[in-house]
């Protein structure tokens, strides 16, 4: 064997056995400080500072910082977090950057305004974004849709929302259904009626599949909901009439004349538990209910707080 | 004239494919598709802005680049090589040598970005699986970008006309960082009193304005651009280039070459 060849071969050993030898060390770093690498830090806050070191590139710019509010919001999430701290600065960041990436808007407010785990429970931070976002695109209706639609969903502000769907409803090439929203917002009417039909307007309007699962996981939740709530009243009224709870829920079915054992959306039925609480029998199916839920449940995950 | 200074053009166009600067094509092309795959994993709703975004944005660096660090070496290389006193022996004028250079260099990153932009429209049909009208729009940014390289290689020249490498490059890519900041050296100037005001205005209108060129984010927003802006850049690139080149000129035919 040549000399040069020995070298070759030598050479191509050392180069694999330090690549090997890199990557396992790193992954054991990475082992030993979990969360370093998405660390709470933002080491330029000012959206002014990035827009001028981003040379002109500011659009290439806002795509990364919208990807790595995606990614801040998804990965919390999906440990359902209970802070989001770096959330809003990163929208705020990326709308600045590109003030007409109109995704960051839609699908920022509706990470910003959930309470928490579900979002960062920051519906003011919301509002103050969809209203940058329809300064800096007055045309388009969708974001007066969001607007209102954080406006009622999480503040149940019925002022601001019927205002802002109103606004939108005189946008050219507005969707008829704002002007529904409008006055429905007004008159404060059916609280369940209204939030099914803002959901299905989402469901029917975006193209978005991911747009398109949150809406139906928010219907199932209403149904979840608004079943309760007419169980619970049912237990109530029986308690009233009888002067004691149900034993089960055969004989609620029975006393209130339902036409069968109530269920949820997945087919299980309700619970009735001993001290007369109606309950879903697997919580972690409905993420966005609000009734129906054992005394101190918590999601599966709880990794952050 | 005309044929030695499209001999010149044409040996420096060769020179740069044989210094394998076509090269970066192969990272651009990585870089895209790598994108175009990912982002779609990674991120919601910006498949297709990333990849205009990106691909402009590197069409555009990229192209700076090469356009500094080729044009940098143009003159000096020549004479380090000595390979200027050949062609300076045939009936070769020395303004002719850097118009030759220019033209060399500007073709070389025309035909790059040709290539690339091959490759970006490419990696959009792959996100969209499919062409729209607003497509086109492309076109009028990657126009600009080479309008941006005219400038910058007229610049390179100027400067490699009487400085070394090293400084020319320092000289070349600071212009392009304080160019894009054209439009707030203006209004600087606009709220500065006195002699700083006098000053901070030559300043503004003496560097390349290339916040004007940059139309990246707003065509990947398919809003249209004005043809009115189009004709200004047109003319300003092609006014400030022989502006820088015509310095280049007036230096080099004075330069002391022995």
């Amino acid at each position: 064997m040549k000399q040069r060849q020995k070298t070759a071969i030598v050479a191509s050993a050392c180069l694999i056995v330090s690549l090997a030898a890199s990557s396992f060390l790193l992954h054991r770093t990475d082992q030993l400080r979990p969360q370093a690498t998405l660390d709470e830090v933002l080491f330029l806050s000012s959206p002014r500072v990035i827009k001028r070191a981003s040379l002109g590139y500011d659009g290439l710019m806002a795509c990364i910082y919208w990807t790595r509010a995606v990614q801040y919001f998804g990965y919390r999430h999906h440990y359902y977090a209970a802070s989001y701290n770096l959330l809003a600065p990163l929208l705020e960041i990326t709308t600045h950057l590109d003030p007409q990436l109109v995704v960051a808007y839609e699908f920022g407010s509706s990470f910003l305004a959930p309470k928490p785990p579900q979002g960062a429970g920051q519906p003011e931070r919301a509002i103050e974004l969809m209203e940058y976002g329809i300064q800096n695109n007055p045309d388009n209706w969708r974001l007066y849709y969001d607007l209102g639609f954080v406006y009622y969903m999480e503040l149940r502000d019925y002022k601001n929302a019927a205002e802002t769907f109103e606004r939108g409803s005189h946008v050219p090439n507005a969707h008829p259904f704002l002007k529904i929203f409008a006055a429905q917002m007004a008159q404060h009417a059916g609280e369940y009626e209204t939030a099914r039909m803002l959901w299905s307007a989402t469901y029917q309007t975006t193209q978005d599949q991911q747009i398109k699962q949150n809406a139906i996981d928010h219907l199932r939740a209403l149904h979840v909901d608004e079943d309760v709530e007419h169980l619970q009243q049912a237990v109530t009224r029986l308690g009233e009439r009888t002067g004691r709870l149900p034993a089960s829920m055969a004989e609620l079915v029975a006393a209130e004349g339902l036409p069968g054992t109530p269920v949820d959306p997945d087919g299980h039925p309700y619970k009735l538990t001993s001290e007369g609480r109606i309950e879903v029998r697997v919580p972690d199916d409905f993420p966005f209910a609000t009734k129906g839920l054992p005394p101190g449940y918590k999601p599966k995950y709880q990794a952050f707080q | 004239m005309r044929a030695r200074i499209a001999h010149i053009a044409s040996n420096t166009f060769r020179e740069a494919v044989r210094d394998r600067v076509l090269y970066n094509l192969i990272a651009f092309a990585l870089l895209l598709s790598g994108a175009a795959i990912l982002v779609g994993q990674i991120s919601i709703e910006i498949e297709k802005l990333v990849v205009i975004n990106l691909g402009l944005t590197a069409v555009s660096l990229f192209g700076v680049v090469i356009a500094i660090f080729i044009g940098i070496g143009l003159v000096s290389k020549e004479i380090e090589k000595r390979t200027l006193y050949t062609v300076l022996s045939r009936p070769v004028r020395r303004w002719e040598f850097i118009v030759g250079k220019f033209f060399g260099l500007a073709g070389t990153l025309v035909v790059n970005t040709f290539f690339m932009a091959i490759g970006v429209f490419a990696a959009l049909f792959y996100v969209s699986h499919k062409f729209v009208r607003a497509d086109a729009l492309i076109l009028v940014a990657l126009y600009f970008i080479i309008l941006q390289f005219l400038i910058i290689c007229s610049l390179s020249l100027l400067f490699s006309s009487f400085s070394s490498p090293l400084l020319s490059a320092v000289f070349a890519f600071s212009l392009f960082v304080i160019g894009s900041f054209a439009e707030d050296l203006r209004n600087f100037a606009g709220m500065a009193h006195g002699a700083l005001r006098w000053l901070t205005t030559c300043a503004a209108y003496l560097v390349p304005n290339f916040s004007a060129f940059n139309v990246i984010t707003s065509i990947a927003h398919e809003q249209p651009v004005a043809r009115q802006l189009i004709l200004q850049n047109t003319l300003y690139a092609l006014f400030y280039a022989a502006m820088a080149l015509s310095g280049a000129v007036l230096i080099f035919e004075r330069r002391d070459l022995k």
